[in-house]
């Protein structure tokens, strides 16, 4: 009963208290913003999936069954574009981002409510715009390249414009979140006491201020050529198509980095109170961050080693790719000894956590092969890289981006999950993505170039095992997001700090207040002491 | 099909050399997946909590500055390792031996077209003797292609005004698959082609017989000298090494060139290429930039067949 009572004390202060449209579309709170941008990015992560499903019951016999060619090569454009563009970039970001970053900083919003609010519609501008082009859909795949684009009679010129308006949006977002970060940190919250979801989302802000005006007027290049018929890529008009690819990478391999960042801060944020054990190489992991984000602006050549670019170049790009390893492994060795010696709870966040470690290992020593020239020229565009890029960004990234929807779940909507039903999907989710997925690094290896419509009968077997994979993974996502859905409308009250953790947003009401904290808290100490420290009392509980 | 190289043995020594690559960088990764997944799911288990209420204890560890450098210079060490050897052989892939029979190819929306030195054409099928090294020289007339060889475990893209390239020496003989491997519109994935590599007799016959079969075809070679002789290149260049109203064409492939902003070139294919289309972007030092361009004369195989034609004026 005490849970009801306090649930009619806090409706009054709770960001969800006020309802109706008008209030949600104008509102300046940062909590409410990110949960519009959730709803909308979630909107795309479905309809992505959808069509990921289409694609793989497609591939289940080498040739065309139930579509045509042209339908497949349109289903995996969109695919790529909506999953990458309008939900992979901004979920973590915009949508937990907005959410979390002014309480885990101790702050009353993000600095600049107003363009925050601008943030999201210009977002969902370039969303309309995008939605619309598909009145005549294109078939160039998520990588625009040209001249294919420049050539065919789709509406290649409007997504290109609704792709430029939603980096706008990502521009702006990352601007408010660097200066947020800057200037609006609690009393006593130095750079070394922020948690680490803080330089994560700081690292990645830095890379979408720099690399997304790249790709923007990679776009408008691409818009002027196509309709003022000036040759920037096409040779038959004087350009150059390599340049495009440049460019293109120039943000797209950062944009990798963008995906996956913010993950890794959620899993930082995650292992500590869910293994009641301080975060190990605090600042080993803050500054892998920043190197891996720097890192990330040298090493978009590797996309293009079969390209016809100088084998100099080549070399060049391969070396400083290696480099990534280096601070990847770093995080990875600390997440693991985290665990050291703790006392681990296996409950939702801390299992889709650890999957994500699991899954992003699986990725990232996938890595190699195709920063390695002799390996790269073999394995590029074959379903290996299909299967290195999933474990990295949907083994990764989407892990972590499930683990934070548990973690933060009863912050957001002050109602609990069913663990059980949460555990059950997961277990799918876990088979599942595996059995999809390994099966196209076999294929890749064997030779599969990706983007088939069609395919000799030798490669079928394998092709049948990942669309079945594909069942039990969609199956899996659909119990995880009918538990999260349900649980939001009718789940047991949550209390203000379920997992007993020490950042700050944990420290004030589920659902926060509209102004986040009653009392602007102040800082004394890191958010990870956690454990008992030598010749001191109990471990704080 | 081994457990290493999903795809069975190479069809050529690089191909070999490659799947030494990609051994080296499995057993290197198996390593650290068994270390880090050990690791992970040992600790997951051990500390795991077995009622939820009873808290154990915990340490309170914040780091080790020693085991964080040993797991930054340990890596750093092997993936500079990795990079060596992959460049190493990378640089086996894009060298070809002297002497290699050079094969033109052209990407169109979705076919390939091969172009024998002895002038024949073929569209889908490429037909070389067994253990001697051939150069395909590739551009596209569309969009970009890529030709893969999943055999050799090679590939290379086609590219629309530019000319790249890709050599294999087979070592057994055999049918092999040729895939499209960058996408390039609705029938890419059924743009694919063989590679038919014969026995040296055998190719003899085959070739001499389709050459009788050919009788229109001009040797590509031939071609490239009579078009050289008939569009009056040679007024201005010479053959003998003497330098007239431009430089001479004698051992011009592959020689550096001065230019007249100080930048020096490789007289490549793309060089020679562009200063037919393009002639006065990069000019030679000591020359004016006065040659026309043969951009509406010259047929994309005329320009192939003049640059085959160059590389045998020594």
């Amino acid at each position: 009963m005490s849970a009801n009572s306090d649930e009619h004390t806090l409706s009054a202060h709770s960001y969800l208290a006020e309802k109706g449209f008008k209030s949600w579309a104008t509102t300046l709170d940062h909590k409410r913003i990110g949960i519009m941008y959730l709803y909308t990015t979630l909107l795309f992560f479905f309809v992505g999936g959808v069509i990921a499903l289409l694609m793989r019951l497609e591939l289940l016999t080498p040739g065309p069954s139930m579509m045509s060619d042209h339908t497949y090569n349109v289903l995996f454009t969109m695919h790529g574009n909506m999953m990458i563009f309008l939900f992979v970039i901004p979920a973590i970001p915009s949508a937990l981002g907005n959410f979390f970053i002014p309480l885990l900083v101790g702050a009353r919003d993000v600095a600049f409510p107003r363009l925050n609010l601008a943030s999201y519609w210009i977002f969902v501008a370039g969303v309309l715009v995008v939605l619309g082009s598909l009145l005549s859909p294109m078939d160039t795949g998520w990588t625009f390249y040209t001249p294919y684009s420049a050539k065919i009679a789709t509406a290649v010129t409007a997504i290109s414009f609704g792709l430029f308006l939603v980096g706008m949006s990502s521009i702006l977002t990352g601007l408010n979140f660097i200066v947020t970060i800057h200037k609006l940190r609690t009393p006593g919250m130095t750079w070394y006491r922020m948690p680490l979801f803080i330089w994560a989302m700081y690292a990645t802000s830095i890379m979408q201020v720099i690399a997304t005006p790249v790709v923007g007027v990679t776009f408008l290049l691409l818009v002027a050529e196509r309709v003022l018929d000036i040759g920037f890529f096409d040779p038959a008009k004087g350009g150059d198509p390599l340049l495009f690819q440049h460019f293109f990478w120039f943000y797209s391999h950062p944009a990798v980095y963008i995906m996956i960042i913010p993950a890794m801060g959620i899993i930082s944020e995650i292992i500590p109170p869910f293994a009641r054990k301080p975060i190990f190489g605090y600042k080993a992991i803050a500054y892998s961050s920043l190197a891996i984000a720097f890192i990330s602006f040298i090493v978009w050549g590797h996309h293009m080693f079969v390209s016809g670019m100088s084998d100099v170049a080549g070399a060049i790009f391969s070396f400083l790719t290696f480099l990534v390893a280096v601070p990847t492994g770093v995080k990875v060795f600390n997440w693991i000894a985290t665990l050291y010696k703790g006392s681990i709870i296996l409950d939702a966040p801390m299992l889709y956590a650890l999957t994500f470690i699991f899954l992003f290992i699986i990725g990232g020593l996938t890595g190699p092969f195709l920063a390695a020239l002799a390996t790269d020229v073999q394995l590029h565009d074959t379903y290996f890289v299909v299967a290195h890029f999933h474990y990295t960004i949907m083994g990764g990234t989407v892990m972590g981006y499930f683990a934070g929807l548990h973690y933060w779940f009863p912050k957001m909507t002050g109602r609990m999950y069913s663990e059980k039903i949460a555990k059950a999907a997961w277990l799918f989710i876990f088979l599942g993505f595996n059995i999809t997925f390994l099966a196209m690094f076999v294929l890749g290896a064997e030779g599969m170039p990706r983007r088939w419509a069609e395919y000799p009968v030798r490669f079928q077997p394998l092709n049948i095992v990942a669309t079945i994979g594909s069942w039990l993974l969609a199956a899996g996502v659909v119990i995880m997001f009918v538990n999260l859905v349900r649980s939001a409308m009718r789940g047991e009250m949550a209390p203000g700090n379920p997992w007993r953790a020490l950042t700050l947003e944990w420290q004030t009401p589920s659902p926060p207040p509209t102004e986040n904290f009653e009392e602007i808290p102040e800082v004394t100490d890191w958010p990870y002491g956690y454990g008992k420290k030598a010749g001191t009392g109990p471990s704080p509980k | 099909m081994s457990l290493f190289t999903p795809s069975g043995a190479g069809a050529s020594r690089v191909a070999g050399e490659i799947d030494s690559v990609f051994i080296f960088i499995t057993l290197v990764g198996l390593f650290f997946f068994l270390l880090t997944q050990g690791f992970l799911i040992y600790f997951a288990i051990k500390y795991r909590r077995r009622k939820r209420e009873e808290e154990e204890e915990t340490p309170y560890i914040t780091g080790h500055t020693l085991l964080e450098w040993v797991w930054i210079v340990i890596p750093t060490i092997l993936v500079m390792v990795m990079f060596a050897y992959g460049f190493k052989v990378y640089r086996d892939i894009r060298m070809p031996p002297p002497g290699a029979t050079e094969i033109n190819v052209t990407g169109k929306q979705w076919f390939f077209e091969f172009k024998y030195p002895d002038g024949r054409s073929a569209i889908n099928e490429v037909r070389i003797p067994v253990g001697k090294p051939v150069k395909f020289i590739l551009t596209s007339r569309d969009v970009i292609h890529s030709f893969y060889l999943p055999d050799f475990r090679i590939k290379q893209d086609l590219l629309p005004g530019a000319y790249t390239y890709l050599w294999l020496q087979p070592e057994k003989t055999g049918t092999f698959d040729i895939f499209c491997a960058e996408y390039c519109g609705v029938g890419h994935s059924i743009m694919r082609a063989k590679l038919v590599v014969m026995g040296q007799q055998e190719y003899d016959a085959w070739a001499g017989g389709a050459v009788a079969a050919a009788p229109g075809a001009v040797p590509t070679v031939a071609r490239g000298k009579k078009l050289v002789e008939d569009s009056g290149c040679l007024a201005c260049h010479s053959l003998d090494g003497t330098a007239k109203v431009g430089p001479t064409l004698k051992g011009i492939y592959g020689r550096k060139v001065g230019l007249t902003d100080g930048k020096t070139v490789i007289a490549d294919d793309n060089y020679l290429r562009e200063s037919l289309l393009e002639p006065n972007t990069r000019v030679v030092k000591g020359f004016q930039p006065v040659m026309p361009t043969f951009k509406q004369t010259l047929k994309e195989e005329d320009i192939a067949a003049i640059i085959a034609y160059l590389k045998t004026v020594k």
